[in-house]
């Protein structure tokens, strides 16, 4: 395509500072991009502890890593995380936006509220929460017993823990997704929905053949942003519940860092990285295929 | 006007949801610690005892300076080695130009979960590890500031920068007084976007950071509530979460719009 005289040609019209500005940046993409994305290919043939030489094991990682029920845990958990988020997200954030979509007084206050969780820290959410779920005095089971309804074990039951965590992920992250379908509420043509009211269209099927399909590329993106905020998990459990109870909020993250840190297996913990990286990865693709080929 | 009014209800009570956990932490950080169980916002004593024991049990002041340091300068050093990047793509010419963009675009898409443990054995073999330099360097530049000051300048008409280049400006200049007045809506977005990812990030100064006279905000809130210091003192874990949370939230109240905007259109193009 370009040859070398061509290369030489170009790079005599070029503008000399620009490589003055783009310097710092190919300097950072190689020592904190390029090298470790390299390196992590290295690890995850050998066994380290990061303080004696590196032992060089083949696939042994990977065979380890398909016989460690704590690995498969950790990708349900992800699983059962996602499976109770996502369509919770979805669901809150468009009923919150419908309603928000109007001629509202205060209309941008209630947004405000409502975008609050999003800025502030998860080691806030996760301490609120913490009291919140409590078993004997939280807010929850206080107001479930005041009405006659039994206490729930928000974080004690190994069935609970980890849907009570998809609960408040969706607490702290809705107010972006609010917005977001607030945005495509308002690029939906007026047009449409005139079209339909002179067909006699009911309210319901406008929303039904209109609204929904026209939101369907924010849907991609909350399904998208969501799942790989789900494989990033860390912080709440860690706080939370330390990855119990029976394991049962123990996230991708989370054992990665366990193994790293606690267990110093940098190999084996670098061979779960890139595992997980990989599924994250891949789960986005199918979703967008999905997704695309439902609308 | 029955649907009016039922939807006003439903706001509100939304309202509660999402606010009533936050003034309640407030609150309860300056009640007496008997008193912070019930679910009132009023109390019969305003208490500062909480405050004076998140001061004595741990080093928070230090930690708010040290989250202050590291998030203004990865801040600053962002914005300022991002535009340049951004302004090289946008306006000037250079071979390699495209495979650049390319490059940024595809660093945006590698999950963090590949690189995290590699990272950390750099910072290891660096020496960096319980120092400043590894809460700011390894996040001084991002994809993604890249990419919105490179959209950003490409709309500034190239007649006003062959005016100042004939006029013998260098592209130094032009940039950080010519273009930098002009770009506050960018700036402001990426400033945002940044200060908040670094004040929020908590898994990366547990990994590079155990010295605790150099660890961040949440990190050394974390470390409270798990580490059992706080010893079951309601009172003093609302207080450091208040301490935590404030400056975000007293940021949040003057930018709001910003705020909302600048997570929504990263959001849509992360």
């Amino acid at each position: 395509m370009s040859s070398p005289t061509n290369i030489f040609r170009r790079f005599k019209r070029s503008d000399r500072t620009a490589y003055v500005f783009v310097l710092p940046y190919l300097v950072y993409f190689a020592t904190f991009v390029a090298y470790p994305l390299l390196f992590s290919l290295i690890l995850m043939f050998h066994r380290w502890n990061i303080v004696t030489p590196m032992e060089w094991i083949g696939l042994k990682n990977f065979i380890r890593m398909f016989g460690d029920p704590l690995f498969f845990k950790s990708l349900v958990n992800t699983l059962v995380f996602l499976a109770i988020h996502i369509p919770l997200q979805i669901a809150v954030a468009l009923a919150i936006a419908l309603l928000l979509n109007a001629r509202l007084r205060f209309r941008s206050f209630f947004r405000a509220v409502y975008f609050m969780p999003v800025v502030v820290s998860g080691v806030v959410v996760t301490i609120l929460w913490q009291q919140m779920y409590l078993f004997d005095y939280g807010v929850f089971n206080s107001i479930l017993t005041s009405i006659g309804l039994p206490r729930v074990p928000w974080l004690v039951d190994p069935s609970f823990a980890m849907p009570s965590i998809a609960i408040m992920a969706t607490w702290k992250n809705v107010g972006i997704y609010i917005v977001l379908f607030l945005v495509g509420l308002q690029n939906i043509p007026g047009e449409l929905y005139e079209a339909a009211e002179l067909d006699g269209a009911a309210s319901a099927n406008q929303f039904l053949h209109i609204t929904l399909p026209m939101l369907n590329p924010t849907v991609i993106a909350i399904v998208v942003l969501s799942t790989i905020g789900g494989f990033s998990l860390f912080i709440e459990p860690y706080v939370l519940t330390g990855g119990g109870p029976m394991q049962s909020t123990l996230s991708g993250m989370l054992y990665i860092y366990n193994q790293a840190f606690y267990f110093n297996h940098m190999g084996y913990a670098a061979t779960l990285g890139i595992t997980f990286a990989l599924i994250v990865l891949s789960v986005v693709v199918i979703q967008r295929k999905l997704i695309e080929a439902e609308a | 006007m029955a649907a009016r009014t039922l939807k006003y209800i439903a706001l509100c009570v939304g309202l509660v949801v999402f606010g009533y956990p936050f003034i309640w932490m407030i609150v309860g950080s300056l009640k007496p610690e008997m008193e912070i169980g019930n679910l009132k916002l009023w109390s019969s004593l305003l208490s500062f005892n909480s405050y004076r024991a998140v001061f004595t049990k741990i080093p928070i002041a230090r930690a708010f300076f040290n989250s202050m340091f590291v998030s203004l300068s990865v801040t600053t050093l962002v914005v300022v080695l991002g535009s340049m990047v951004g302004y090289a793509l946008a306006k000037l010419r250079f071979v390699g130009k495209g495979v650049l963009y390319i490059l940024i675009l595809f660093t945006m898409m590698i999950p963090f979960q590949i690189t995290l443990i590699p990272q950390y054995v750099l910072m290891v073999k660096l020496g960096w590890t319980d120092t400043y330099l590894s809460l700011i360097v390894p996040s001084m530049m991002t994809g993604l500031s890249i990419v919105l000051f490179r959209q950003f300048f490409t709309s500034v008409p190239e007649a006003l920068l062959d005016a100042a280049r004939i006029d013998g400006c260098s592209e130094l200049y032009i940039l950080f007084r010519l273009i930098w007045p002009l770009s506050r809506p960018v700036i402001i977005t990426v400033a945002i976007l940044t200060f908040m990812a670094s004040w929020n990030d908590v898994l990366w100064p547990m990994i590079v950071v155990r010295d605790r006279s150099l660890m961040t905000m949440p990190q050394l809130v974390a470390i409270f509530v798990i580490g059992g210091e706080a010893e079951t003192q309601l009172g003093s874990l609302l207080a450091a979460a208040t301490l935590l949370a404030l400056p975000i939230i007293i940021a949040y109240s003057f930018f709001q719009r910003y705020f909302i905007e600048s997570m929504a259109s990263s959001g849509i193009k992360g």
